[in-house]
Formats: C-alpha cells, structure tokens, sequence
C-alpha cells in the first residue's frame, strides 16, 4: 500500500480534502470509499496468511493419524481460529467490504457511499477484532469450533472464548452498518440516468447480500450475547443441567451462519456476472434470471438452516421440512452456474488469469453444488454430517467458489485500484498451483468422509493415512500457491505496465474513470446510454486493442 | 463504455446528495429488531417447554410494569408532537415536548431499576430470571440510547436555527428511534408479563 | 463434424453420458461395508443421486471446456462475440430440469426417511415399556435419569431413528442405553446390568439404542450402519436398527467434543445369535455382583475415577487414560 502509485490529476478539491491521499492516508479514520475498500482488502490479505498458516499447521498435524505435531488444544484452538479467520476476517471483509466498498459507489455513478462515516467506523471494527483473535491466543485460543456449540464452549478456554466472541461481534456489527450503507447506496444513490435493469449484476447480489446480512446477523449477535452470559455472568440458558437447552444456540447459530455461507458466495456471484462478459466478449446470458436468482437464493436462504442439525435435536417434521427447502436453492444457484455456461459459448474467450479463475470457479462450483445437493438431504446426510465429505464440500465452495471469485476479482480491478497491471505469467503459475492445489487437496476429503473419518479431529484412525497425506499434499501446494500472488500484486503495484482507464475495454461504469479512479471518482458523472453488458453490439472501430 | 462523459450534458459537480440518514437508520432498526428477535424466540421456546414459566420463586409484578408501559407508550405520543412542533417551525414547543419526553424516558428507566431492587431475586436465580433480567436489560439500555439521542437533540437546539421546519432530521431520527423502543418494550411486555395471566 | 447432423451428436453423446454415469452410480464403491437395514435405503439413495450428479457434471464441465477451445480468442481477433442476451425456452428449460430433480429427490428422500425410521423416533407405543423391560431400571439408570424420564413421561420429545415402518408397534429385541462422555461411549445393558466400553449386538435383532450425553454434546455414528445421533445432554434421542451383517465396526464421535474428540473412537461387534448369547452369559458369570456395580453412581465420581473404574472394560490404552485423568485433575 505504502507503494501506491496515486498519481491522478484532480483539478478541484471541494470537500477539503487534499487533490491526492498520501500513502498513511490508508491507516487513519478515511471516508473516501476506495480508501475504505482498499484498507479492507489489505486487511483480509494479510489476515488470509494467517489462517493458511493455521491451515497448514492442521494439515502438518494430519499427516500422521497420531497426534503428535501440535498438542490437541492446540490443534482445536487453530482449528477454531481458521474457520472463524478464513470468514470473518478473509471471506466476508475481503469480497463485501473490499469489493463492495471499492466498486458500488463506481459502478452506479456516486461520488461515494450513502454514509461515508459509518463506512469507516464499520472496517475500523475490524482490526480490533483480528486482534482479540490472535490476543486470545495467550489464553489458550477459543477451542470449541467456529460453530462453538455449548456446552464445549461453555466449559474449555473461558476467557479465550469470550474474547472470541466480542471478535464475532465486532464483525457482525460491523457487517450490519456495512450492509445499511449497501442498500441505502444502490437505491438511492445511482446516477440519475441508470435504470434498474441497467445496475451492473453485481450490485445486485450485493442487494441481496445486504439484505441477508441484516436479516440474519442481529440473530447470531443474540446467540452469542446469551453465550456470553452464560460463561461470564452466571446465566444457564445453554446449560443443561439448570434447564437451559443446548439445541435453541444450534438455531440461533445456523439462522445466522447458514445465511452466511450466501454472505460469502453471492457477492462472487456477481464478480463472476462481471468478469465473465468482459472477457468472453459477449452480454451475460439472463440477465433478469441472474438478477432475481440472487434474489431467490437470499429468501430461500433464510429458510434452509436446520439442514445442519439433522442429527441434532431435531425432530423429524423438520429434518423433512428443511431437506426439501435445501433442495430449493439448487434451482436458482443452477440458473446461474447454467447462464455463465451459455455466456460463454458463442464468446471470443480471452484466456486472461482474471477469466481462468472464473472459469475455474464456475468448474469447481458445479462439483460443490452438487456434493451440496446430496448434502441437503436427511437420510445420507445423516451418514456424512460432521465428517471430512461436509469439510471436503464447503471447502469446493467456499475455497473454489469464493476464494477463487476474489482472486479473479483482484485481476479483474487491480488495473482499475492501481492503474498498473498484475504479471500475466505469474498469474497463470499462480491459477495453475491453485487449480491444482484445490483439486488435491478437498477431493479426497469427500470420501475419506462417507468411509467413516469424522471432521475436526487431531487423530484418526490408520486406515484413512493415505488419503490424509494426498490432502496434506495439496494443502502445501496451496500455501506455496499464494506466493506467487502476493510477490505479483506487491511487485505490480509500484513497477507494473501501466493500465489506463479500461485495459479490458469493459463497458460498466468504474472504467470510465480513471485508473486510479479521482477521489470523488469523476468530475463530470457520467451518463448512463446503455446497459453494462452490451458486447458485440457496437461497432469494430470503438474499440481499442486489448492488450 | 456504458456511460458516457458528456460535457454537452453538464451534470452538477460535486454536488450534495440527498438526505438518506432516516432511510438508513430504519434498514438499521429493521435488523436491529431481529436480534430482540432472536430473544423473544429463545424466551418462547423457554416458556413452550418448562412447565411452570415463569417458576414460583421469580414471580413478576404487574403493576409497576404496567404504569412504566403506560409512560413509555404515552411518551412516544408527546415525542411526535415534538417533531410536529419543528416542522412548523415553533422550536420552543419542540424544546419542550422533546423534554417532556426525555424526563419520561427517565421515570421509566427508574421504574425499571426500582423494579429490579425490589423484585428479590436476580439475574442468576433461573432461567426465568435470565431471560427477564437479560431482556429487559438489554431493552433498558435501548431506552438510556434513546434518552442521550433526545438530550442530544436538545443540547443542539441551543444554537439558532440549528432545527428549524426545513432542517430536522435530528429529531426526526431520534423519534423514530424511540417509537423502535417503544415497539419493542411493547412485545417485551406482552411477553414476560401479559402471557404470564394466562 | 459437417458430415454428422447436431440431433445425431447429441443423441450420441446423451447415450455415452447416460451410460457412463449409470456405471458410475453403481460402481462408485464410496461407501463403506452396509451393515445394518438402514444402509442399503441410504446407499441407494445415494446412488441415484450419483449417477443424475455424474451426468450432470460430465455436460456442465463438457460444455465449460467445449466453449473454453471453441470459442477462444483466435490470434489478431479483436472482436466481440455474439450479442446473444438470452434464450426463454432454454431458460425456462434449465431452470425446470432441477427444479423437477429436486422435486423427485425431495420426495424419494421422504420415503427413504421413513423406511429408516426416522418418523417414528421415541414413540409411545414402545416409549412406556422400553423401561418396564428394565426389572431393575431405577438401579441401572442412576446415571441416566433423563432416559428414564423420557420412557416413563413420554411427552418428551425424543430425536433420531426409531422403528422402521416393518416393525413399528414392536418392542425392540435389545435395548442398550448409550452414554457419551469425554471421551468414552459407555454401553449399559438394562436386562443384563452389563456394562461394557465396547457395543455388542446380535445380528438380525431390532436393537433400540437410547442415548445421552454427560457432559458436552457428542455424535454417535457407525459408518457401516449409515446411522448417527448426536448424544444431547439435557435431551433423549434414540437410534433403532437391525444388523445385518456379522463383524466388527467402529463407533465414532462425529461431535466436537473437545481435545481428544479424534480418540473417542470404539467399536461395535456384530454377534451371530449363538455366539451373542455366549458374550452375555460370561459377561454376566464376570459380574462380581450386578447391582453393586450398576448401583454406583458416574455423577458422583470424579472422571478420572469414573474412568479407572470402567477401564478394563473400554479397548484405550493406559497412557490414553492417564493423559484423560491429566486433564480431569490439572
């Protein structure tokens, strides 16, 4: 960050701000929206190579059935702490705060967010609480799971746990004021000329994104205060011994965390609905499908969440009634999966690393709906739930799905964040190693989980070593994975060949700006003449060679 | 390119987007609501599988409640009559409206301690009382939120011309606050209380 | 390519993928050894849904690759593709062919629900005498009264698999009553007053297993037998099955349940009639005196004594238990 290359010409600096941000500009109370977008991608990136460390530490521990790389708490703390880093600090900051704090205000012609103050107050939560995280560490790390289901959560590393669980909700207020900010924008703040049908498909999943995350996050705020008192302040709503009930936390949690798995994959829905037409060269296929597809998979989505207490105290009304609402969801994630297909076919496919990954994401996704699909149902998830085949699945989604949709997203704008270029060969080195690197590593999860290897465990038994060592393996491979990358976007960032203002001649509105875009993105806003996807229809002569 | 930057077409620069603030701090108060939500839930589920809810020894008065219900509904009225009075530009009126308010706003907070001095038992005695002292609680510190935005909003009216029919978003935001708390203290009593007839 | 007309490759191809994925659902060899009723209905299921996965896998990542080097920007191309926005038919064509997958998966998964039981978990029918089995049950079930409670007040809800629909109104031949505690499952047997570490059931008998938790909440799964209950503390579930197939299986915790979760592993041994009857008997010869052991009381005993008490009966080994009565004494 602190070799930004900012140099832009702004003529006027009416709101008193100066004509350029200096580089620790970036570390201080910003309420520039790109300021805010860019300080949450560093922030997750850096947060990212923390919990790929935990990963590889698990995976290191793994690679014997014996636990004998890191004592078991240990083991349970990282365990803990990598799910809760890789979402709340790596996912969810990096694909909404960054991308959506970074892209909405340009790509619907705003000079910046609704409120820009409540912006910066929403990231400035959350550094403290990476640092309540990493700090809980010194009493032993919160060793109960990031699902942190009492009693366990109630009874082992207290103090660990309750700062575990200010950190949750930092970042779920920080997630609400976050998500106001999003749908107050979109509505109202869109330039005058864009009509609805003309919003770019990614501010739509970010509607539906917002919506969700109002909906759900103040239902696990209430869970987890309820577990707050019940370690702290002598309260036994989850103790059952004084007749509190551990099932109603498993509700409040899932309310919240089932929705959450859409938190983390819908905005990627709407990065694939924007890489994907620029570099196939064609409008996305559906674009009303697409749009309201989001908007279905964010009703249905807070609907599904018992699908992860099948073998819970669930009675079995529920488990039916939830098997078929999971199934629900197929139908509009596969609208979309089938609708990127058709955008691709007929195109002019430039093989950029942006395209790759999102082709990689869309190939990965089709096997993690899937194993989703079978996933959702009663009778055959009760034989997998809790086991490597649920960890093998979401890690298809989350890290194919996700992952993958940030990492075309950075090659995708980081022209537009920077005005420079990423390394095209180090980006195809960098998609090569994690194409690989997630094929190896969470396909054999699956059926070390229907052969009988329970998910979240230190040691296992002989019989699964091999299969265990091929996902290690891969593990290493994903964490060599990441060096080209970052070496790229930190090299690239003060030496690469210069952008200009559309290097991938894209028709959405942020590439009518400069690159870097000004601070308040334009002096004249632009007028909206047509939709964002319209490829192929105007003539050669417009457009100017790719590079 | 999907606009255009058109100078044939001036656009103002720069210019100030339009008041959103009442727009956002409902989207936030809709969300809000869902975490009170997610109490009234656990509370029902509480009282639909223990049998005797609330349990003999953490019996809850009903009078008390009943007058502060009385106040605070009451006083969502004369808050309303507050932002009228600024809308047509009668600032004293509003003034003093928003004071009746406020002191209204105190009486309840001070009922709802008194009632916690006296009720004789405490946030630890059982389930019951977990969820009443934690409910109520949390809906006290909604209601001393509430009662610092009013102060606040009278603090400000101190400058001339500060509020006046055209500029009130101050106090329009802390009234639909305090109707948001009145709301939820309205099924917060219905709850603990009024199912506790039947 | 010219030769051969469209409707003739894709009949081609949609015979190939068709037959490709119904060798697949029935050949994947994913899942374990089927041990018990249940898993056939679940394997089955699972199979279906393998193969309609395979062949919609197979045309979904054929498609990404044909278009990938199909429709590849050729050298010095600098043009756009076609402006094709979208297709209704086709649309609604995708959007209907999962919607009627999910549908028909929907429903089959009820049915396969059933048939495993899972409608009829903690019925009262069987509720009231799953405990009248028991001649000694006040004795036996000292450490687990909430069980007791669930038999006797049936207005409880009980969670997880009970009689299938073949056997519903029968009481089972065996009853056993489960305890997880970290990190041991403890099998109590109510008519016999055996307790043992390890699950030993007959083969071909509708065996009910009752089960709780002591302290944290802990999954009770045996793979061979697609079937798994978490053990709740505070809440009864049960799980009924028949064996089907003699041998010996692992049990193991699927529930975060603390540091040793991993080693919360033991075993379920599938008897043959003759050779169940031979395990109860000496099992019961080895009794010192049945009520004095089934007479103490887990709840008063710390885990580290708790733990040396059953030790010889659960297959862990010494240091294992050391390093659990470590943690229970720090």
């Amino acid at each position: 960050m602190a070799q930004a290359d900012l140099s832009f010409n702004s003529p006027v600096a009416p709101h008193g701000h100066p004509d350029k941000w200096k580089w620790y500009h970036y570390f201080t109370f910003n309420v520039d929206h790109k300021v805010i977008g860019i300080q949450y991608l560093v922030t997750s990136f850096l947060f990212y190579l923390v919990g790929g460390f935990m990963a590889v530490m698990l995976r290191t521990e793994l690679a014997t059935p014996d636990s004998d790389f890191l004592s078991p708490e240990l083991y349970n703390a990282f365990l803990t702490n990598h799910g809760t880093i890789m979402i709340f600090l790596w996912i969810v900051p990096a694909a909404i705060g960054g991308f959506g704090n970074y892209l909405i205000p340009l790509m619907i012609g705003a000079r910046d967010m609704a409120f820009p103050k409540l912006n910066a107050i929403a990231f400035w939560l959350n550094p403290p609480a990476g640092a309540l995280l990493l700090g809980s560490f010194y009493f032993g790390g919160a060793q109960a799971g990031w699902t942190s289901y009492p009693p366990l959560s109630e009874i082992t590393a207290n103090a660990a746990q309750t700062l575990w669980i200010l950190a949750i909700v930092l970042v779920g207020t920080s997630s609400i004021l976050g998500s106001v900010n999003f749908l107050v924008t979109i509505w109202k703040m869109r330039v005058p000329s864009m009509k609805w049908d003309q919003i770019p498909l990614f501010c739509w999943a970010m509607v539906a994104t917002s919506i969700l995350a109002l909906f759900s996050t103040p239902v696990l705020a209430a869970g987890l205060i309820l577990l707050l008192f019940d370690i702290n302040f002598g309260t036994s709503f989850f103790k059952p011994d004084a007749g509190g009930n551990v099932v109603v936390y498993q509700h409040l949690f899932w309310f919240y965390s089932h929705p959450a798995v859409y938190l983390m994959i819908l905005p990627i829905f709407g990065i694939m609905s924007e890489v994907i037409p620029v570099h196939a060269r064609k409008p996305i296929f559906g674009y009303k499908a697409i749009a309201y597809s989001s908007l279905t998979i964010c009703l249905v989505g807070l609907f599904v969440w018992v699908h992860h207490m099948f073998t819970s105290g669930t009675p079995p009304w529920m488990r039916i009634f939830f098997t078929i609402s999971t199934l629900i969801v197929a139908v509009p994630t596969g609208i979309k999966i089938f609708s990127w297909v058709a955008t691709l076919w007929g195109g002019k496919i430039r093989y950029t690393t942006a395209m790759l990954f999102a082709v990689g994401l869309l190939s990965m996704f089709v096997f993690g709906g899937l194993s989703g699909v079978t996933l959702g149902t009663a009778p055959f998830d009760i034989h997998v739930h809790d086991t490597y085949y649920v960890v093998g699945h979401f890690h298809y989604v989350l890290f194919g799905g996700s992952v993958f949709g940030i990492y075309s997203a950075v090659y995708h704008w980081f022209p537009k964040i920077t005005g420079r270029m990423l390394n095209e060969p180090l980006g195809k080195i960098h998609f090569v190693l994690t194409f690989i690197g997630t094929i190896l590593t969470f396909t054999p999860m699956h059926a070390l989980g229907m052969q009988g290897m329970p998910r979240r465990v230190a040691m296992y038994d002989a019989q699964f070593t091999d299969l265990n060592q091929l996902v290690t393996v891969g593990a290493y491979i994903l964490a060599v994975s990441v060096i080209p990358f970052y070496i790229n976007v930190l090299w690239s960032w003060s030496k690469g060949q210069k952008a200009g203002d559309n290097p991938w001649n894209a028709l959405t509105l942020e590439w009518t700006t400069a690159s870097p875009p000004i601070i308040e993105n334009w002096d004249v806003l632009p007028v909206v003449t047509h939709g964002p996807y319209e490829y192929g229809h105007e003539p050669e002569e417009e457009l100017e060679t790719v590079s | 390119m999907q606009g255009t930057v058109d100078s044939a077409t001036p656009t103002v620069v720069h210019e100030e987007h339009q008041d959103l603030r009442v727009l956002g701090l409902l989207t936030f108060l809709a969300s809000e609501f869902l975490m009170f939500a997610g109490f009234f839930a656990v509370f029902l589920v509480f009282r639909s599988s223990i049998a005797e809810w609330p349990p003999k020894e953490t019996e809850v008065e009903l009078l008390l409640p009943a007058v502060n219900t009385v106040i605070l509904v009451s006083s969502s009225l004369v808050i309303n009559l507050g932002t009228k009075a600024i809308k047509q530009n009668d600032l004293a009126k509003m003034r003093l409206w928003f004071g009746i308010t406020a002191a209204m706003g105190a009486v309840f907070l001070v009922g709802q301690v008194y009632e916690y001095l006296t009720l004789g038992y405490g946030l630890k005695t059982n389930l019951f009382s977990n969820c009443f002292y934690l409910m109520t609680g949390f809906h006290g510190a909604h209601v001393f939120i509430g009662l610092l935005l009013i102060l606040g909003v009278l603090w400000r009216s101190r400058r001339a011309g500060h509020y006046n029919d055209i500029t009130h978003t101050g106090p329009e935001m802390a009234e639909i606050y305090w109707h948001f708390v009145d709301v939820v203290w309205i099924v917060l009593f219905t709850l603990i209380y009024v199912l506790t007839l039947f | 390519m010219q030769q051969i007309p469209a409707p003739l490759w894709t009949l081609v191809i949609g015979i190939v993928v068709t037959l490709i994925s119904l060798w697949y659902g029935q050949n994947n060899n994913l899942l374990p050894v089927q041990a018990s009723e249940q898993a056939p209905l679940v394997d089955d299921f699972f199979n279906v849904m393998v193969t309609i996965g395979t062949a919609l896998f197979i045309v979904v990542q054929g498609t990404i690759i044909y278009s990938l080097i199909r429709f590849r920007r050729r050298k010095g191309d600098d043009t756009d593709g076609l402006p094709i926005e979208g297709n209704l038919p086709l649309e609604a064509f995708w959007t209907a062919i999962p919607a009627i997958i999910v549908v028909g998966l929907g429903l089959y998964s009820v049915v396969v629900f059933q048939d495993m039981g899972g409608f009829a978990p903690g019925g009262h029918h069987h509720g009231g005498m799953m405990m009248a089995q028991a001649p000694q049950h006040e004795m036996v079930d000292v450490g687990s009264p909430m069980l007791a409670q669930a038999g006797e007040g049936g207005s409880r809800q009980v969670y997880g698999f009970g009689a299938s629909p073949m056997v519903e109104g029968n009481r089972p031949d065996l009853t056993v009553n489960v305890t997880g505690m970290q990190y041991a499952w403890i099998f109590r047997y109510p008519d016999t007053a055996i307790v043992d570490g390890e699950l030993h059931v007959p083969v071909g008998q509708d065996v009910q297993l009752l089960i709780e938790a002591q302290d944290v909440i802990h999954s009770f799964w045996v793979p061979q037998f697609r079937l798994k209950q978490d053990a709740l503390p505070g809440q009864p579930a049960e799980l009924r099955f028949v064996a089907t197939k003699e041998g010996t299986y692992p049990v193991v915790c699927a529930e975060l349940c603390g540091a040793y979760h991993g080693g919360m592993r033991t075993q379920v041994i599938v008897h043959s009639l003759e050779d169940y009857a031979a395990w109860e008997a000496s099992r019961v010869a080895e009794l010192p005196g049945a009520a004095e052991t089934v007479a103490v009381n887990p709840a008063t005993m710390t885990d580290a004594e708790y733990l040396t008490q059953i030790a010889q009966d659960i297959p862990i080994e010494a240091t294992q238990i050391a390093q659990l009565a470590r943690l229970s004494n720090p």
